[in-house]
């Protein structure tokens, strides 16, 4: 039990404060709901990243709060059913570029330390 | 956010929680597993929904106030679930905050707050200091000359002023009976020195402080409502204190009792005094208060009054009475000088039982989160944090110390009524009231009290062991020793602060004991006395004075039932009141710059024999009246100080500029209780000279019959002469001794509360240790240990922590003993009878408190207790 909770930790240690630029990044293709947020990233890192629900939601509702997205309730596109879907705003478009460029300066950053023999050639 | 705001919110959440897990489950179930199998899968790919959900909920700033709401419900039906501990609980911290709210009230009222003056800080008491005769003093009474040269020549003070405390008789008016008050003398600027106006009519103006002027009274808003109906007319209308006419010239704000709680009316100084004795520098009486200029310190002030003192001094070398320095005070420390020691001994006193009741809130608090394991096990193994679960017993904490401080605060309100009523005697009690700062503290005091008791049970409960909590679960075997252990060391220190608290109460109770039974050198039995005064003013003559006493003394004495009486300027026990300084007429002359003085009294011939006063050597005063009457009776340590190794009859004292011959030599007498005897000299009442005293009467039968008869021979032979202060020495000697009396009993019963509280926790920590070892003990028993070993066994487990607190209590009480070292009487701070009386209590109610749990679990039936998990 204690090192499953262990594991869990360093999870949601490696996302924070990433996962609100990969959420923002994903709505950029559109509107979404929660469950397809999370389907997309689990996906698209071809299932490296596990999300957590117990993250996503948290954070979906912070983005809410701080004015980077909105939400309204829709009905599914191939079910009826409503969902909650999230719409990106101006201002979290322009939060994910200023995130995006930090994290890209970030990674470099690091490229140049950790792997300094390939950026010389 | 409004509740109905939140409310939306949170069904959105739920919905959008929903809505998604459904879809999941789809998703599973398109994969081609059974709807069950896709359900929990899709649950598992989810995770904690309430974590989710109370994590998603926290994000919304109105989380705090949502989750503080949730945990005042929970307290409350935690709390209503067990109305024994709650009920506890809260007495417990109401009785700890009650008596500290309370004595903060008074210390605040009459120690903390500036006084009712204009710029109080800049007002001072002055005294004469240096050498008096053959006594050193650091503060004395100014006398009439010293004050009117300081006034003069001092560049210090913006103003001095002059008061001294007398009684008066005011006259019967009206229908109404004569009465004595107490009164005090100003100079006529004193109102203005310490910035005060009198609420109705004028203030005294230089013109009325002189001998010269008409009489001018200010009365006090008491006098002037009781006695003269609150009538606004009385301004201008001529009242009659000893028979003088005044003319009323104003009333004085109500709140204003300076320089006594008790006085009822002011008059001018210079108006009522004699010039010699305003003139004099050698006749010590008066209180001065100066207001320093801005800018002048209180020890520049004082060096500048001892520049003039010095001078006045050298001017009379052959005055060995003329002091030659000044000294001084604030005012504040002056008035409350004396309370000021033992309130603060007191709010210490407050202070150790609101811990003691902290600890046993927190003690009972941990024993119940023992009991309460396994629930906050199972809510932390599901997700519920550590911070939540504080949080919740925290909450519980304020609302056991929110509902005490709610019901102390009435409690301190009734016992500043009872103290204010029963104190009134205490320099400035009327400025005791509940205020803002008053309010302010008891909401400290809460929190505090709610934070203290609420972390020391939170940490008794950390989430570390959680499993191994669930796992005792299935066997209660030796669980909870650490808990057991925490709440033997909060005993411990309930024990300590309880041993304080009884040594302390203890050496008060003995020292006044001591005070009590201190031999005054006279009868206290038998004895009763009553306060009365002739005025100058009818009684001018020497012989109408001495006609008055002989009269009243021969119908006195007539009375049936009286065995003896007698009268005298003042009897043991009513105080200092007058001292004279004399010479030894056979004695060669002293060096110059050395004087003699002693206590001295007037006395009619029979006091001696009424009062009880041993004549040890020669005879009382022969009774010759007036002139005649030059004889003198001196006290066995006047004999002894000042005639060592010769006979004293016979010789002569040169007192008063005339010579009087010593014809007895009387026991000693305690001037004040619990003071030394001081050498004394006796001068007879049948010269005429005195007109105010004691009329004491003797008795064997009940002492109170005789206030009426007496008070009756009085009017009939002047019918506006009031008799007042009617007590028996008992009384009077139990009215000196009050304070005493009032702090030995507060304390004691601080004590005796604190006694109680830690052997409710002793008793209810062996409780709980004997429930968790029921299976233990069983076990014992059911392999042959002796009931007597296990009795042991649980008695030695429950001393340990009161020996230790014992031990740590009596070392602390090393300290707590000095520092009370000035409120004793005749017992030192280490006494040992109060400390091994104490310790000898002590045991005795921790081994009662430990005695039934032990008993009981010797007692165990060893099947019931196996079969009990």
């Amino acid at each position: 039990m204690p090192s499953m909770a262990k594991q869990a930790q360093q999870r949601v240690g490696l996302l924070q404060g990433t996962l609100d630029m990969l959420i923002l990044r994903t709505l950029l293709y559109g509107p979404a709901h929660g469950h397809q947020i999370g389907k997309h990233i689990q996906r698209t890192t071809n299932e490296f990243l596990q999300m957590q629900h117990g993250s996503l939601y948290p954070a979906l509702h912070r983005l809410e709060r701080r004015g980077w997205v909105v939400s309204r309730w829709e009905t599914g596109p191939d079910r009826n059913r409503e969902f909650k879907y999230y719409r990106l705003t101006d201002k979290g478009r322009k939060q994910l570029l200023a995130e995006e460029s930090h994290w890209k300066q970030m990674a470099e950053a690091v490229a140049r330390v950790m792997w300094p023999a390939a950026e010389e050639t | 956010m409004n509740w109905w705001q939140i409310k939306k919110r949170d069904a959105d959440l739920d919905r959008e929680l929903r809505s998604d897990l459904e879809l999941e489950e789809d998703e599973q179930r398109e994969s081609g597993i059974s709807e069950e199998e896709a359900r929990h899968a899709a649950l598992r790919a989810f995770g904690n929904l309430t974590l989710i959900r109370e994590q998603t909920r926290a994000i919304w700033s109105w989380n705090w106030l949502e989750s503080l709401a949730r945990d005042l419900r929970f307290s409350l039906r935690t709390l209503r679930r067990t109305p024994g501990f709650a009920v506890i609980a809260i007495v417990v911290m109401a009785l700890g905050i009650g008596a500290n709210v309370a004595l903060f009230t008074v210390v605040r009222g009459v120690l903390l707050k500036p006084l009712p003056f204009q710029d109080p800080d800049r007002l001072a008491m002055l005294y004469e200091a240096g050498l008096l005769g053959d006594d050193t003093t650091g503060s004395n009474v100014v006398s009439g000359g010293m004050y009117a040269e300081w006034k003069n020549q001092n560049r210090s003070y913006s103003s001095l002023a002059l008061a001294k405390g007398i009684r008066v008789g005011l006259s019967g008016s009206g229908g109404q009976l004569p009465e004595k008050l107490d009164s005090a003398l100003f100079s006529w600027d004193m109102l203005r020195t310490l910035g005060v106006q009198p609420a109705l009519g004028r203030d005294f103006t230089l013109a009325d402080d002189s001998p010269g002027a008409s009489g001018t009274v200010l009365l006090s808003w008491g006098l002037w409502k009781r006695r003269f109906g609150a009538d606004p007319g009385i301004l201008n209308q001529t009242i009659f204190l000893d028979a003088q006419p005044y003319t009323v010239i104003g009333v004085m704000p109500k709140w204003f009792d300076f320089p006594d709680s008790s006085t009822q009316l002011w008059t001018p100084v210079y108006h009522d005094k004699p010039e010699d004795e305003m003139t004099s520098f050698s006749n010590h009486m008066f209180r001065v208060i100066g207001r320093l200029k801005p800018g002048v310190s209180a020890s520049q002030g004082v060096a500048d009054l001892s520049v003039i003192s010095q001078r006045i001094h050298n001017e009379h070398l052959n005055d060995p009475f003329v002091f030659r320095s000044a000294s001084s005070r604030p005012l504040l420390e002056h008035i409350v000088g004396e309370i000021k020691k033992p309130l603060y001994v007191l709010l210490e006193a407050t202070c150790c039982l609101l811990l003691i009741a902290c600890l046993n809130v927190a003690n009972l608090l941990v024993a119940r989160a023992a009991a309460r394991r396994k629930e906050l096990a199972i809510r932390t193994a599901l997700g519920g944090s550590w911070l939540r679960l504080i949080g919740e017993r925290l909450m519980e904490c304020l609302l056991l110390s929110a509902s005490g401080g709610a019901l102390g605060l009435l409690l301190a309100f009734a016992a500043l009524q009872w103290l204010t009523q029963t104190r009134n005697d205490m320099s400035r009690v009327g400025s005791i009231h509940f205020d803002g700062v008053v309010a302010a503290f008891t909401v400290g005091v809460i929190v505090l009290c709610a934070l203290f008791s609420g972390l020391i049970a939170a940490f008794s409960t950390s989430d570390k062991r959680i499993l191994g909590a669930l796992h005792e679960a299935s066997r209660s075997v030796s669980g909870g020793n650490i808990r057991a252990t925490l709440r033997k060391v909060l005993l411990t220190f309930e024990v300590g602060l309880t041993v304080i608290l009884l040594i302390g109460a203890g050496l008060l109770l003995k020292s006044y004991e001591r005070l009590r039974s201190a031999d005054m050198g006279c009868l206290t039995q038998d004895v009763i006395t009553m306060h009365l005064g002739i005025p100058d003013a009818r009684y001018a003559t020497p012989a109408q004075r001495a006609n008055f006493y002989d009269t009243l003394l021969n119908r006195v004495r007539a009375l049936p039932g009286v065995d003896a009486a007698g009268f005298a300027t003042a009897v043991p026990g009513q105080g200092y009141q007058m001292d004279w300084s004399f010479t030894i007429v056979e004695h060669p002359p002293l060096p110059q710059g050395r004087g003699l003085f002693a206590l001295s009294r007037w006395a009619d011939p029979k006091y001696f024999n009424a009062m009880g006063i041993p004549i040890l050597r020669g005879r009382t005063f022969d009774g010759k009246r007036l002139d005649a009457a030059n004889e003198t009776i001196i006290s066995q340590s006047f004999a002894n100080q000042y005639f060592p190794g010769e006979d004293p009859l016979d010789k002569h004292l040169h007192v008063r500029g005339q010579n009087a011959v010593i014809v007895g030599i009387v026991g000693d007498t305690r001037y004040a209780i619990g003071e030394p005897p001081r050498p004394m000299h006796y001068y007879p009442l049948d010269a005429g000279v005195e007109n105010v005293g004691t009329l004491v009467i003797r008795s064997s039968h009940d002492l109170e019959q005789f206030a009426l008869p007496v008070q009756r021979i009085v009017s009939e032979m002047d019918n506006d002469l009031p008799v007042s202060d009617v007590l028996t020495m008992n009384q009077l000697l139990g009215k000196h001794t009050f304070d005493q009396s009032f702090n030995a009993t507060l304390l004691t019963a601080f004590a005796t509360l604190s006694l109680l509280l830690a052997a409710v926790g002793l008793f209810g920590v062996m409780s709980y240790i004997a429930a968790q070892q029921t299976t233990e003990i069983g076990i014992r028993v059911a392999l042959g240990a002796k009931r007597e070993q296990v009795m042991r066994k649980m008695l030695l487990d429950g001393m340990r922590p009161a020996v230790f607190g014992l031990v740590t209590g009596l070392a602390a009480s090393l300290e707590a003993g000095q520092m009370m070292r000035d409120l004793l009487y005749e017992i030192k701070p280490l006494d040992p009878a109060v400390y091994a009386a104490v310790a000898a209590t002590l045991l005795a109610v921790a081994a009662f408190a430990c005695i039934v749990p032990a008993w009981r679990a010797s007692r165990l039936d060893p099947m019931q207790a196996l079969r009990a998990e």
